[in-house]
């Protein structure tokens, strides 16, 4: 009866808004776990479960959890924020700190996780762009949808991290600061002029 | 272009009406059982585009693949316009692969987003969406209300019954809606005025921009699926060369690979990690078939063996373009130039590198990739998993770049010959940026002559175009080639123009050397406009008269184009002399009309040229969403200003010599110029805005440095150090 309500292109439709419920509320959960000391299983669980004779143990904390992670030891940071602990905000882009697309804050400094074995970061603080602000109230995630930066935007999770670290140090800097800063993200887009306007902004107010 | 929206009802609705189990007034006539109804039934699917739910949230399919142009905002808001709904209340999902229903009026009824024409083809038929199912909500009011629908009108979200001063919300409605029988169908001549537009043209903000600043957008490479294999992939060190011998004992060891699959192709390693398959790769060692046509492929050669086939008018090709006969005046011209132009081949190198996530059950194939068409994506499937294209479906998540890559699909056979592999584990493939950058379809390499002739006033009265290079229909679509006469548009195209020249005459060669080629953002225009453009300024020096005023001259009969060119100069400032040389250029390329004032500084010493202002203007018909045109304006500037002065993909005895961004130059944010964008809104139908911005740069630039040189001419792409300083030593 119910399909008279239904015109056609919608059947997909519906099961995908099941699919989404259920990943948003996941996703809910995860934002708003408590900091813990307790070390967390994160990632890839049948990895787990071989790993404490084979491979080692890393822990440290990201976005205010603590996190405890069997990998090997070389393993990039990227890989494990991506694919371990299933954080996606934080990009692969070429995997040589060329192009700034994974950066995160190491201890609040911008650094290239796809470079960095993750044994470096033993009981350091990793920060993603999911844990810059609880609800993207971060004056530069504010700056930048008021000056529509983002196009295809892969490149801004990193570009946003990297200017983050920018105005921790120097919350007003010149735009020469800005653009020696940012000129190890690359945006394909070409949305730099929008990028150095929206820091500005911020650095103005 | 089709201006008759199909609808489809379900059958099952149509046969309870059409039995007269229930009429439609006994429908209404038992709201307790609709409202009941329609909570199980969630929300009111009007038509293939809309659903309204009992909130009032309007749910809007879009078609088109999101790879940052803003299609995710100016097609919904093209249906959210004539159903006059409530923007506050629109939520956007990208609509599933069926091309039957979601396909692309103007390319060929498709799923594919490429050449700029998403808004335009879709248009009208998203705005005769938009207008059915505004009809169907006032249909079901009029019902409830036991009026006439001519007294009934909409206000955003909202039916209103002016006489009895009533009115209900979608919402409200929705939840008691039914498709009437018959269905009401739209035509054109229910689609709103400009007059009364409240979206098209009012600047919506994007609705995928809140999501990119704070990691929750997801792009194909975020796809994780339960029990998920990853997957690395060898590519050949040469294009169309294959593994003869694999040793793989080193890499099968490798803790967390689960197996190594030959490919046709290459070697394909499945693991539990991305980190493992990676390593695994980096451990294979594989002996590759020697001899394929691409061993003999250097890039220097071939643009002398290309521009060799340019100055040679025997080798005829094929006309792209023909009118009067341009041989003839140009024999019979006061003054003959002539001019030689070698672009090299160019990558897209998306930030997003190449992955597509696919699972294999049976004959059932599942693709997650970022992609520009689900429609070619579906045919890929079923080709290499050996199904039909119906049991292939399709999602598209947002692109992190597509620029004409992502229409190809190599990663996606990459990922489906590895999931047939696995027994029904999802396998996700992750090429690394040095896979990208040295498997890409590149933008041909290509050679250009033309050969103008000028009468005693200076006036161009012959032009003859020769465009040299390989086809991407040949690779990508050889039936394209069969069905367009031989003719290449992708490769080939772009030589028409404007201006007004009696006699013009493209030709086109195809000259295939062993590489297969793509389709680069600004298509063929990327290198015709360049060879255009300067030609162009070559002859208004020729003649001794102001390039701004030459373009003008040969644009007299078309006013949009002369309006861009004449805003463009004022932008600039075109007639105030400075230190630093000043260009101009014009396009017609992708339906709309640009142009380009570029302000550059040059060091005669080093051969580099520093780009320092950019002044650009478009007309593409009515701007749905002005400050997005700006947004596309900007980036296609800054992308074509890399193809001008960085970017190249050399290739020495088929070996690609760039691997990733420290030896492939893109632009950096110190590199950039100021952009100023005037968006010119007109009342014609909208045309192409993604690439419109690319074909100008190039051109506008070696033509400030010709101004700034009393006459140095720059005729390839990119203009390197080198070659600048080369062309200041040339006479």
């Amino acid at each position: 009866m119910h399909h008279g309500r239904k015109a056609v292109g919608w059947g997909q439709w519906c099961k995908q808004v099941r699919v989404r419920g259920s990943q948003r509320q996941k996703q809910r959960a995860g934002d708003h776990m408590p900091t813990s000391r307790a070390p967390v299983n994160a990632g890839d669980t049948d990895f787990l479960r071989n790993a404490s004779r084979k491979m080692s143990m890393t822990t440290f904390m990201i976005n205010g959890r603590a996190v405890s992670v069997a990998v090997e030891p070389d393993t990039p940071l990227l890989w494990v924020i991506r694919e371990h602990l299933k954080l996606t905000g934080t990009k692969f882009g070429c995997g040589i700190a060329q192009c700034g697309a994974c950066t995160v804050h190491i201890d609040g400094e911008a650094r290239r996780s796809c470079i960095l074995p993750v044994s470096r970061i033993e009981g350091k603080h990793v920060t993603t762009i999911e844990g810059l602000s609880a609800d993207s109230s971060h004056p530069l995630q504010k700056a930048w949808i008021a000056a529509q930066v983002p196009q295809c935007g892969y490149c801004q999770s990193g570009q946003i991290m990297q200017a983050a670290a920018l105005l921790k140090q120097n919350p007003h800097p010149s735009r020469e600061e800005i653009v020696r800063h940012m000129d190890g993200n690359i945006c394909r887009c070409g949305t730099y002029n929008r990028i150095i306007s929206a820091i500005q902004s911020v650095a103005r107010a | 272009m089709g201006t008759d929206l199909q609808v489809h009802p379900l059958s099952r609705r149509s046969l309870l009406i059409t039995s007269g189990a229930f009429g439609i007034g006994m429908l209404f006539g038992s709201v307790a059982v609709q409202t009941h109804e329609a909570h199980a039934a969630g929300p009111f699917a009007a038509n293939a585009w809309v659903a309204i739910g009992d909130d009032g949230i309007v749910t809007i399919m879009s078609p088109a693949s999101e790879m940052g142009q803003g299609v995710m905002t100016s097609l919904p808001l093209l249906v959210a316009e004539d159903l006059d709904a409530d923007w506050n209340k629109v939520r956007v999902v990208q609509s599933p692969d069926d091309a039957k229903i979601y396909g692309n009026p103007g390319f060929f009824g498709t799923l594919t987003t490429v050449a700029s024409i998403a808004i335009s083809g879709y248009y009208e038929k998203l705005r005769i969406a938009g207008a059915q199912a505004r009809k169907i909500m006032l249909a079901n009011a009029a019902q409830i209300w036991k009026v006439p629908i001519g007294e009934l009108s909409t206000e955003p979200g909202i039916v209103v019954h002016k006489k009895s001063r009533r009115t209900i919300g979608y919402g409200a409605l929705a939840e008691l809606a039914v498709l009437p029988s018959p269905l009401p169908q739209a035509t054109k001549a229910d689609l709103k005025s400009p007059a009364e537009f409240r979206y098209i043209g009012k600047d919506l903000p994007r609705v995928d921009v809140p999501v990119k600043v704070d990691g929750r957008a997801k792009y194909g490479i975020d796809t994780q699926l339960p029990n998920m294999l990853f997957a690395s992939v060898l590519h050949p060190p040469v294009q169309g060369e294959k593994p003869v011998a694999i040793d793989d004992s080193a890499a099968k060891v490798v803790k967390g690979v689960t197996q190594i699959v030959p490919l046709p192709f290459g070697v394909g390693v499945l693991g539990k990690t991305v980190e493992a398959t990676q390593k695994a790769k980096a451990a294979l060692k594989v002996t590759w078939s020697k001899g394929a046509p691409a061993r003999t492929y250097s890039s220097n050669s071939i643009a002398e063996d290309y521009s060799a086939i340019a100055r040679d008018a025997r080798q005829s090709g094929v006309a792209m373009f023909e009118r009067g006969d341009a041989v003839a005046a140009i024999k019979g011209a006061a003054k003959v130039l002539a001019a030689e132009y070698v672009s090299d081949h160019v990558s897209h190198v998306c930030m997003e590198p190449m992955n597509a996530t696919v699972a294999v059950t049976g004959d059932q194939v599942e693709i997650w990739a970022s992609n520009q068409s689900p429609t070619t994506m579906q045919f890929i499937g079923a080709a290499v998993a050996g199904t039909t294209p119906d049991k292939v479906k399709v999602h598209t998540p947002f692109l992190g770049g597509g620029f004409g890559r992502r229409t190809d699909g190599d990663e996606v056979v990459d990922a489906i010959l590895l999931a047939k592999a696995t027994n029904g584990r999802p396998v996700k493939v992750i090429w690394s940026r040095e896979d990208d950058v040295q498997n890409d379809k590149y933008r041909p390499l290509t050679s250009q002559r033309v050969e103008i002739g000028l009468d005693a006033s200076g006036k161009i009265v012959g032009w003859r175009h020769r465009i040299v290079n390989e086809s991407y229909f040949a690779r990508a679509a050889p039936q394209f080639l069969e069905k367009f006469g031989g003719k290449d548009i992708v490769s080939g195209g772009g030589g028409e123009f404007k201006y007004a020249v009696a006699a013009h005459r493209v030709d086109w060669v195809r000259a295939p050397r062993g590489v297969g080629v793509g389709a680069w953002r600004g298509i063929a225009a990327g290198y015709t406009k360049f060879a255009i453009e300067t030609m162009v300024d070559e002859a208004a020096a020729t003649s001794g008269t102001d390039p701004v005023e030459y373009r003008l001259a040969m644009l007299a009969h078309d006013p949009r184009a002369t309006d861009v060119v004449r805003t463009v100069a004022a932008m600039a400032n075109w007639g105030r002399k400075r230190n630093r040389g000043l260009g101009i250029a014009y396009s017609d390329a992708l339906g709309s009309n640009t142009a380009a004032a570029v302000e550059v500084s040059l060091d005669e010493r080093s051969g580099e040229i520093k780009v320092h202002h950019v002044w650009t203007a478009v007309d593409a018909g009515i701007a749905l969403q002005p400050k997005n045109v700006a947004a596309q304006m900007e980036s296609a500037i800054i992308f074509g200003l890399g193809a001008s002065l960085y970017e190249q993909i050399n290739i020495e005895k088929g070996v690609v010599q760039q691997s990733n961004f420290d030896e492939y130059r893109v632009l950096r944010m110190s590199d950039v110029p100021l952009v100023e964008v005037k968006v010119i809104s007109t009342d014609n139908p909208p045309s192409g805005i993604g690439e419109a911005g690319v074909p100008v740069i190039a051109p506008a630039i070696a033509n400030a440095v010709g101004q700034l040189t009393g006459g140095k001419r720059l005729r390839q792409l990119p203009m390197l150090p080198n070659r600048v300083q080369a062309a200041l030593r040339a006479a």
